[in-house]
């Protein structure tokens, strides 16, 4: 179903958690609302499931207003950060909750609940955990388990609040992909919670970025990538250069080819792979030196310094086959150019 | 099966409890059972099987069970308004539940007889507008056990439902629990093994009462004299044989009453995966 959200504004006491939020989900999409830690975003999600409630403002489930419904009205999966599992019911009795609490008329018969939790453990892939209790469980267990009770109940949307947050990066990069296939599979409108704009680019449909409890920027990850609407966005996602035209900074983008006739801002953000590098012939052709380089796996990012002056530095980022063919070494003079830069006021 | 501890000691510690028990529980109760000895069988079932010690064995463990039943619900409440809710006044109503545990017994008893007594505040108002009498009778005894027994279930309760993971409520609600459900299937049976030890401690704790319920009971044989009077009324006869006797029947009927209770909590526990 699709999500409509006017205007939504919460305080706690002086604090404003959120203000004027408006925010329009189509159906059937993956949304990550991405930002830093106290940027709302947990409070947003947590309103659209009806666990706090707005100041002001209204929340829209296809079209009809669901403000002021209770939570378990709203049809809703959540899925909690630390997941919240029955600590006194087996992983069975868990998932098989949702159908059990329906009102007398509504609720299957014993055996099409059974039938119904080993399809959805099935589904998680743990169905041969069904007799255990939580806590003999490991952290991506868990997880699966809270989403498969979630599921149970066939929630109109399904909301998660920062899913991978608690499990090791392994098992995290795992979960990932599965919530985004599942997501394919089922195509139940789904919005989660991040800190962790990779996260966020990997698996969502779609970003929303919020900080200080507005939103900065809302569409599909790679726009947001290659159009950040503002400086916030453009540093929090990924990584970046950033040179203030005003101050020294300048003579680096000079250097990087970049002429300032006319200067479209007062900051300059340049990604890391958008800056080719140079074995420079002379000495005296470039004040710039590669201070030191990391190996990253698939890149290499390479820490650039100018001998005198600022003590910035400025990363680049190039495939380890390119790093190669240059010959570089440490304290090698080189040549940058910049090939992209986002401009900021 | 040798596991490595980051504290060792298993040793001296063991001992030490071993020691420290036997000095201060066992030896202390096991002279009760060698003066017991010192009776034939047949004094025992005399002493035991007599009317008045029956009764008096039946309004201990009745007012003791009813008392500790009562206790636990409403300690149960005020340790859920104490946890959940802040309100002015908290910290001093917090102060208020030990009273209870510091408080002489005879205090309480004497204080208790004076407003529940036919004219005292309570009790004439009971008595006008219900006639019920509660000085004087197995009831009265009860109410001084409640007062008795609060603390133990309140502290009991109280920092279970502190730890309790309160997102769990919330999830049962975003699965569309009604908020009875939440609470029946979801909070209480996690508080409900905490709850069982607070309703056996007020239990235990109501049996061997003694001090506060002599003065409110009125002590009538076969009506409301309990248990411990009794083994008092024997040794002011210089009767010791039989005071032991009561005694040692009252500690194994205890013992056994308790053991029960801590069995079903074990099976509790099991059941819900918490052991």
């Amino acid at each position: 179903m699709s999500i409509l959200l006017k205007q939504i504004s919460k305080k706690f006491g002086q604090f404003s958690a959120l203000q004027d939020i408006n925010l329009e989900i189509p159906e059937g999409e993956l949304v990550a609302l991405l930002g830093p830690s106290g940027c709302g975003k947990t409070t947003l999600l947590r309103i659209i499931a009806g666990l706090e409630s707005a100041d002001s403002g209204q929340v829209q489930l296809n079209g009809q207003d669901i403000t002021h419904q209770h939570v378990s009205n709203r049809g809703i999966g959540f899925v909690f950060q630390h997941y919240a599992l029955f600590r006194h019911m087996t992983v069975f009795d868990n998932v098989a909750f949702g159908l059990r609490v329906k009102p007398k008329k509504q609720r299957p018969d014993e055996a099409t609940i059974a039938k119904k939790v080993h399809a959805l453990l099935d589904l998680v892939q743990l169905d041969w955990l069904h007799d255990r209790f939580p806590d003999q469980l490991s952290g991506g267990q868990r997880q699966r388990i809270a989403l498969a009770r979630a599921l149970a109940v066939e929630p109109s949307i399904l909301l998660l609040d920062e899913p991978f947050g608690a499990l090791d990066a392994s098992v995290r990069k795992d979960l990932r992909l599965w919530l985004r296939h599942l997501h394919q599979e089922l195509h139940v409108t789904s919005i989660f919670v991040t800190h962790d704009q990779e996260e966020a680019m990997e698996v969502a449909s779609q970003v929303v970025v919020l900080n200080h409890g507005k939103i900065e920027q809302q569409g599909i990850p790679s726009d947001i990538y290659d159009h950040p609407v503002s400086e916030f966005v453009s540093r929090f996602i990924g990584q970046t250069n950033v040179f203030h035209v005003e101050k020294e900074d300048s003579q680096w983008l000079e250097h990087g080819g970049i002429i300032f006739d006319d200067p479209q801002g007062l900051v300059a953000h340049v990604r890391p792979h958008d800056i080719q590098i140079e074995k420079a012939e002379t000495v005296e052709q470039s004040p710039i030196i590669l201070k030191d380089w990391q190996h990253l796996g698939a890149t290499i990012r390479l820490e650039l310094s100018k001998i005198a002056g600022s003590e910035n530095i400025v990363y680049a980022q190039m495939p380890n086959e390119q790093f190669k063919n240059l010959n570089l070494t440490k304290g090698d003079h080189v040549l940058l150019q910049i090939k992209q830069a986002h401009w900021f006021n | 099966m040798r596991q490595s501890h980051v504290i060792q000691g298993f040793a001296p510690t063991l001992g030490l409890t071993v020691v420290y028990l036997s000095l201060v529980v066992l030896i202390p109760l096991s002279t009760l059972v060698v003066k017991s000895w010192q009776l034939s069988f047949d004094d025992y079932l005399k002493v035991i099987g007599s009317e008045r010690v029956l009764a008096s064995f039946r309004v201990s463990f009745v007012t003791s069970l009813v008392a500790a039943t009562i206790t636990s619900f409403f300690g149960f409440i005020i340790a859920w308004v104490l946890v959940r809710y802040p309100f002015p006044g908290k910290r001093f109503l917090d102060a208020l539940i030990d009273l209870p545990f510091a408080l002489p017994t005879a205090v309480a008893g004497i204080v208790l007889a004076t407003i529940y007594q036919p004219n005292g505040i309570f009790g004439e108002f009971l008595q006008n507008a219900l006639d019920l009498k509660v000085a004087y009778t197995p009831l009265g005894i009860v109410v001084a056990l409640i007062f008795i027994g609060i603390p133990f279930v309140v502290r009991t309760v109280e920092p279970v439902l502190q730890e309790f993971d309160t997102t769990m409520e919330e999830a049962a609600s975003s699965l569309g629990a009604s908020r009875w459900q939440v609470f029946s299937k979801v909070v209480f049976p996690n508080i409900f093994p905490a709850l069982l030890t607070g309703f056996a401690l007020s239990f235990a704790r109501g049996i061997g009462e003694y001090g506060s319920v002599i003065f409110i009971a009125g002590n009538l044989p076969y009506v409301s004299e309990v248990v411990p009077l009794l083994i008092i009324t024997k040794l002011e006869q210089y009767d010791y044989g039989g005071a032991t006797v009561i005694a040692l029947t009252m500690l194994v009927a205890s013992f056994l009453l308790l053991f029960l209770i801590n069995l079903l909590q074990l099976w509790v526990r099991r059941r819900s995966g918490q052991v």
